[in-house]
């Protein structure tokens, strides 16, 4: 019968909403301030973002190039 | 509509649930007349738990909107703004003769795995654009390659509905297709593949609506994770650090968080207006940015529990197929299906660089290892590199 696995279905999907509905959370300040924080500790580590001197990236340097 | 989704319809199977026990309560053979009382029975149920679904993702969404204080881009308000980017391409892997759907990097940061719609598998040495390896599939629309976190074998699969894993060889002339391991079978084709942090296990998300997570020695099913209402087209696993988990996206416009040790769905987020292409977890694994064909991509924090960005513009109208952060996190990296790259600033939300170069949609997207670079794969049959 489809409407017994109508019933499971809508069984399963409530308890998943319960299971969601349950989760603890924080304020979005406090969880923003944290991924800043996180990008501001790692600049400095960041190439795609800060460069990194030159010859230390060797992508940067041509194919051809040896360095001396 | 993805290609991918055009796939998706043109392969669609109907997709069926794991049967469940039938309710015996209802299952005894009455006389007619009581079985019309128990179909009334049966309704008033499916009434009652629809009302109390319905009751429930009201409270979810107020929840979620109780801690909903500020938005990310005004805590950002104060950090210095970026300044020019110079980008270009610094590689060009020529050598697919159809598009190339996926790629991804080897943990040694100069190697790329990178399959296409022709069937063919290829590695290449990065810095020197040197073909390594090459292998054909036995199926077109090679979707999803992964490399292995040793770095002695590669993942595939796509259209033959499995996910197979080949040992690389360090003699070049050996036919890698002869010690091929069928690991991964699903009803619908493959989406997406990733080593957990071994060798020895692949996580898979399949066009039957379900993820999986497989044992590659044996080859057996260890964990299935099903709750997608439609094809699952991309995952991503959280950062080692942060525990088991992994996030998935779908046709359904879900992306959810799984817990790979249980299977249950434990986070799900549902703002974007299309499929979502493309998931990928932030760095420090508290957050994640989903591509989606709505043209956007979003920031969903896992501990607030809701999206706390969104980067579009509206001169931005073509999906977006794939994302990737930068090492700090402070950039996100779109690949769009109108040929170009977009760069944006995570955390105040502009976007800072456009890059143009693919000839073709921009079908995948990763950060190398140690984020000196990115490679993008395009319909267009070649993989660049930027830097």
């Amino acid at each position: 019968m489809t409407s017994n696995s109508n019933l499971s279905n809508m069984r399963r999907l409530v308890e998943q909403l319960k299971l969601e509905a349950s989760v603890e959370r924080i304020k979005v300040s406090q969880a923003a301030a944290e991924l800043q924080l996180y990008c501001l500790q790692n600049a400095g580590k960041d190439a795609l973002l800060v460069g990194v001197p030159t010859g230390s990236n060797p992508f940067r340097e041509p194919r051809s190039c040896t360095v001396v | 509509p993805t290609d991918q989704t055009s796939i998706a319809l043109f392969l669609c199977h109907p997709l069926h649930w794991p049967s469940l026990p039938a309710q015996r309560k209802y299952m005894r053979s009455p006389p007619i007349p009581e079985m019309a009382t128990q179909e009334v029975q049966l309704n008033e149920t499916l009434a009652h738990l629809k009302t109390e679904s319905e009751t429930l993702k009201t409270k979810l969404e107020e929840e979620r909107a109780k801690l909903h204080d500020v938005e990310l881009h005004q805590v950002a308000e104060k950090v210095e703004a970026l300044g020019q980017f110079v980008m270009k391409t610094r590689r060009t892997l020529k050598g697919h003769g159809n598009k190339v759907l996926c790629m991804d990097w080897c943990k040694d940061k100069r190697r790329i795995v990178s399959s296409s719609q022709d069937g063919k598998v290829i590695v290449w040495d990065a810095f020197t654009t040197n073909k390594e390896h090459a292998v054909t599939m036995p199926c077109t629309w090679v979707m999803a390659c992964a490399y292995a976190p040793s770095g002695c074998a590669v993942a595939c699969g796509g259209l033959d509905n499995k996910c197979s894993v080949y040992p690389l060889s360090l003699d070049k002339n050996e036919n890698l297709a002869a010690k091929k391991k069928s690991v991964a079978m699903h009803t619908n084709y493959l989406s997406a593949c990733s080593f957990t942090n071994s060798d020895m296990q692949i996580l898979t998300s399949s066009g039957d609506g379900t993820c999986a997570l497989w044992d590659v020695e044996s080859g057996q099913l260890l964990q299935s994770f099903h709750g997608h209402a439609a094809d699952v087209l991309c995952l991503d696993l959280a950062p080692s650090e942060t525990g088991n988990t992994f996030v998935s996206g779908g046709c359904d416009k879900k992306a959810n968080v799984w817990d790979m040790r249980s299977g249950q769905c434990i986070q799900s987020f549902e703002t974007h207006e299309s499929d979502i292409n493309s998931v990928r977890y932030y760095p420090s694994g508290d957050a994640f940015a989903s591509g989606s064909d709505d043209a956007t991509c979003r920031l969903y924090d896992l501990r607030a529990d809701r999206e706390v960005a969104i980067y579009s513009k509206e001169s931005i109208i073509f999906g977006v197929s794939s994302v990737d952060f930068s090492l700090s996190g402070r950039l996100l990296f779109g690949g769009y299906n109108d040929y170009t790259i977009n760069v944006w600033d995570v955390l105040k939300g502009t976007r800072v660089s456009i890059l143009f170069g693919h000839e073709n949609r921009v079908s995948t997207l990763r950060v190398s290892p140690d984020g000196t670079a990115f490679c993008t794969g395009s319909w267009d049959h070649t993989l660049r590199i930027w830097a």
